[in-house]
């Protein structure tokens, strides 16, 4: 297990006989204090993008741009080191003090955890931090701050995520392949049980039903969001899912489930790809994925009264960029984080990976580009209406909770609904409050 | 001068030719001192040295920090960030063993066990007895054995799924008998489908073990339990089962450690201890608690409360495999 870590304990003690107490993790409160003299600093600098082809190649040509142009402050750029997951490498390599300046691939979810580990550099302390952030991103930028309004991650770039449908598959069920219904709960279910009715797919949509702590985004709550109009799971420190659209959205996936409309054993390979389901949550990514692969169809996620198209919410599905808190040239990494995220680099990042650059007013920030790939239009347009998760304490341990009395009652049917999300908003409830 | 080191050593009092105080007190003093540091074979402990700062820096120290962190409030940091890390008592413990999830992951876990042991024992020993005849392919069957135990988890698991899914071949081969829901979303058979898992994907190596103690069982021994009647199965009884009973010990004891131990199928073939956590294990829930969730106190209090629930096991194994000796 990778729980200890041997190098830790000296390091502490070290640490401690230096600083002696002048540096305290608060909260809410700032990143390490190990490097106080990097905030000005500029030289050469390591960063971290994500390991899929197409941002490796947004990577490498901004890294060759910045480079070109700064000789004296280069940029080393690394594909993230394998691991179970991108969370868990970071993690390590901040308790080790051997993560780079800049990760291109930082989960929103893992951000309150990383910033209580004192991993991260506070870029609301740079003179122009929360005024790029804010101008770049727009109002969706606030969901990012920390609880005392920090920004310790600047908003990237997001997937919001869709209802993906198999044209072929609608067509051999007698759906329309134009316009499916399946704007309602109600249409949903109907169009889901004549799919497989008509055994034109084994089921109609199969999100992973594993028990990650991350799978609620793929099948919950993007149906919260649109059923809410844009909450978060937890506001104010109170977990907002018992209310009745939330119950609404849980009782409408238990449907699926006991009618068998969707798939609850572990499938192994895509089971939209292969033709084991008929229709799937995914974001704009799936579009260069599934090229030439399905003939697909996309929708919003429905709500319970058919909410028009344009007023819909959903998941954003964002990674984010963030400093971290061993960087010693921290001048240089913010320099070359607005650099990453200028509107010709997000133009590029646009073009070489499909992804939605988390921008206001994308849509007409790149006309020309959306006037030649139509498809990706409408997920600019839903981009514009995405709910992040929230940025609190115990993150990653409130959307476990949420798995775990998700998979027992609605998934696999071995407690009531509404009570195990009553026992689960009331645990979270306490998680979200603890500092 | 190794030898002769060996021979001051070992007689510490006896006069050395050549030694620059053949009769002197202060000589042999130093000596008996030297003697009772580095023992009677010095070599032995240089020779040793290595492995053991191996085990004291990737297993002694890990130990330890793990039963120090179970007994404070304590979370990975950055280099240079110092935050208090209080003594929490036993608040750790009470925590774990107060969560439901935890305890019955300890169940599932004590389930595992149940099946996977005797299962590992039993078919290890009776099929090395078996390869260990002269009998055709046997080098094929060898093989075939210990393929799946240097195969990856990851990959084999892929084949389980399909074999054991609502589906799959297992389900298609029973028919009416196939349990409903499948094997790996059914609360009563996710768990003994993990244990049989683990059994047939480690039996490769309990196999390899056994043939080696096998080699050992006298022949002579066969040939008077033949001679005084003994059939096949009798000599089996009478003679290999005693024979050995030491390697017996030793897979019961790997069995029971790598089992408690049991990350892999649960986190791959049931998606994360499912359904509903019914085959979630200790060190899955570590893994949640420490790594994914950020609480390492509390996957550390699991872990020590594992470590003695194993070396309780292991003891009482250890007696019910030695009784007779």
């Amino acid at each position: 297990m990778t729980l200890f870590r041997p190098a830790r304990l000296s390091r502490h003690a070290a640490a401690a006989a230096v600083v002696a107490g002048a540096l305290v993790l608060t909260g809410c409160g700032s990143s390490s204090g190990a490097n106080a003299g990097a905030a000005k600093s500029r030289g050469p600098i390591t960063i971290w993008y994500s390991n899929n082809p197409a941002e490796i190649a947004w990577g490498k040509q901004v890294v060759a741009a910045w480079n070109s142009a700064n000789p004296k402050a280069k940029v080393t750029a690394q594909e993230i080191p394998a691991g179970k997951s991108s969370e868990e490498v970071i993690g390590a390599a901040i308790t080790a003090g051997t993560e780079p300046c800049l990760i291109y691939n930082t989960s929103p979810a893992a951000v309150p955890g990383f910033q209580k580990q004192g991993g991260l550099v506070d870029l609301s302390s740079f003179a122009d931090g929360a005024s790029y952030i804010e101008a770049r991103t727009g109002a969706v930028a606030k969901q990012y701050a920390s609880a005392g309004g920090h920004y310790f991650q600047l908003p990237w770039k997001s997937n919001p995520v869709m209802i993906f449908y198999n044209k072929k598959i609608f067509a051999t069920a007698g759906i329309s392949t134009t316009a499916p219904p399946l704007g309602t709960y109600a249409q949903f279910l109907a169009t889901a049980q004549k799919i497989v009715s008509a055994k034109a797919a084994p089921f109609a949509i199969y999100p992973s039903p594993s028990s990650d702590f991350f799978q609620p985004w793929f099948d919950f709550y993007p149906l919260f969001a649109a059923a809410t109009g844009g909450k978060q799971l937890v506001v104010g420190g109170k977990a907002q899912f018992t209310n009745a659209q939330g119950l609404a959205v849980a009782s409408f996936w238990r449907q699926m489930y006991v009618a068998k409309l969707a798939g609850t054993e572990t499938y192994t390979g895509d089971a939209f790809a292969d033709g084991k389901a008929a229709m799937a949550i995914v974001g704009p990514w799936a579009i260069a994925v599934y090229k030439g692969k399905v003939a697909w169809g996309v929708v919003p996620v429905p709500t319970a009264t058919g909410t028009p198209a344009n007023q819909i919410h959903t998941f954003s599905d964002a990674k984010n960029i963030a400093m971290y808190a061993s960087c010693t040239n921290q001048a240089t990494a913010w320099d070359f984080m607005k650099f990453s995220t200028s509107s010709a680099q997000d133009g590029q990042l646009l073009t070489l990976t499909g992804q939605m650059p988390l921008r206001a007013d994308l849509p007409t920030t790149y006309p020309d580009y959306f006037a030649k790939n139509p498809e990706y239009k409408v997920f600019a347009e839903q981009a514009a209406r995405t709910v992040e998760v929230p940025n609190i304490a115990n993150s990653v341990e409130v959307w476990q909770t949420f798995r775990d009395a998700w998979s027992s009652s609605v998934i696999f049917g071995k407690s009531p609904v509404q009570q195990a999300m009553t026992d689960a908003a009331s645990k979270i409830n306490q998680l979200a409050g603890q500092s | 001068m190794v030898a002769s080191s060996i021979r001051d050593t070992a007689r510490p009092s006896a006069p050395v030719p050549g030694s620059p105080h053949p009769s002197g007190v202060g000589g042999a003093h130093r000596t008996s001192v030297r003697a009772r540091i580095l023992g009677r074979q010095p070599i032995g402990m240089v020779l040793a040295a290595p492995y053991a700062a191996f085990i004291a820096a990737v297993f002694a120290f890990p130990l330890g920090f793990a039963v120090w962190m179970s007994f404070h409030d304590y979370f990975f940091t950055a280099p240079g960030v110092s935050v208090p890390h209080p003594f929490v008592g036993l608040g750790n413990y009470t925590q774990v063993l107060g969560d439901p999830a935890v305890r019955a992951s300890f169940e599932h876990v004590g389930e595992f066990l149940m099946i996977n042991v005797p299962l590992t024992v039993g078919l290890s020993l009776g099929l090395a007895t078996a390869l260990n005849r002269a009998i055709r392919f046997r080098t094929f069957f060898r093989t075939a054995y210990y393929v799946p135990y240097v195969a990856a988890s990851v990959a084999v698991v892929g084949v389980w799924l399909f074999l054991f899914s609502s589906n799959g071949l297992a389900n298609s081969v029973l028919g009416p008998l196939a349990p409903n829901p499948g094997w790996l979303v059914n609360s009563v058979w996710a768990m003994p489908t993990i244990a049989l898992f683990v059994t047939w994907k480690q039996l490769g190596f309990f196999i390899l073990l056994y043939l080696a103690a096998l080699q050992n069982v006298p022949k002579e021994l066969y040939e008077a339990a033949s001679v005084d009647g003994a059939g096949a199965w009798r000599s089996f009884w009478a003679v290999t089962v005693p024979g050995v009973r030491q390697a017996t010990a030793l897979v019961g004891l790997l069995a029971i450690v790598t089992g408690a131990n049991l990350f892999t199928e649960p986190y791959l073939l049931t998606g994360g201890g499912g359904p509903a956590g019914a085959s979630t294990s200790p060190v899955l829930l570590m893994y949640q608690k420490g790594i994914e969730q950020g609480h390492p106190a509390t996957a550390s209090a699991i872990g020590v409360v594992l470590v003695i629930l194993v070396l309780i096991i292991a003891l009482v194994s250890k007696r019910i495999t030695d009784r007779g000796d």
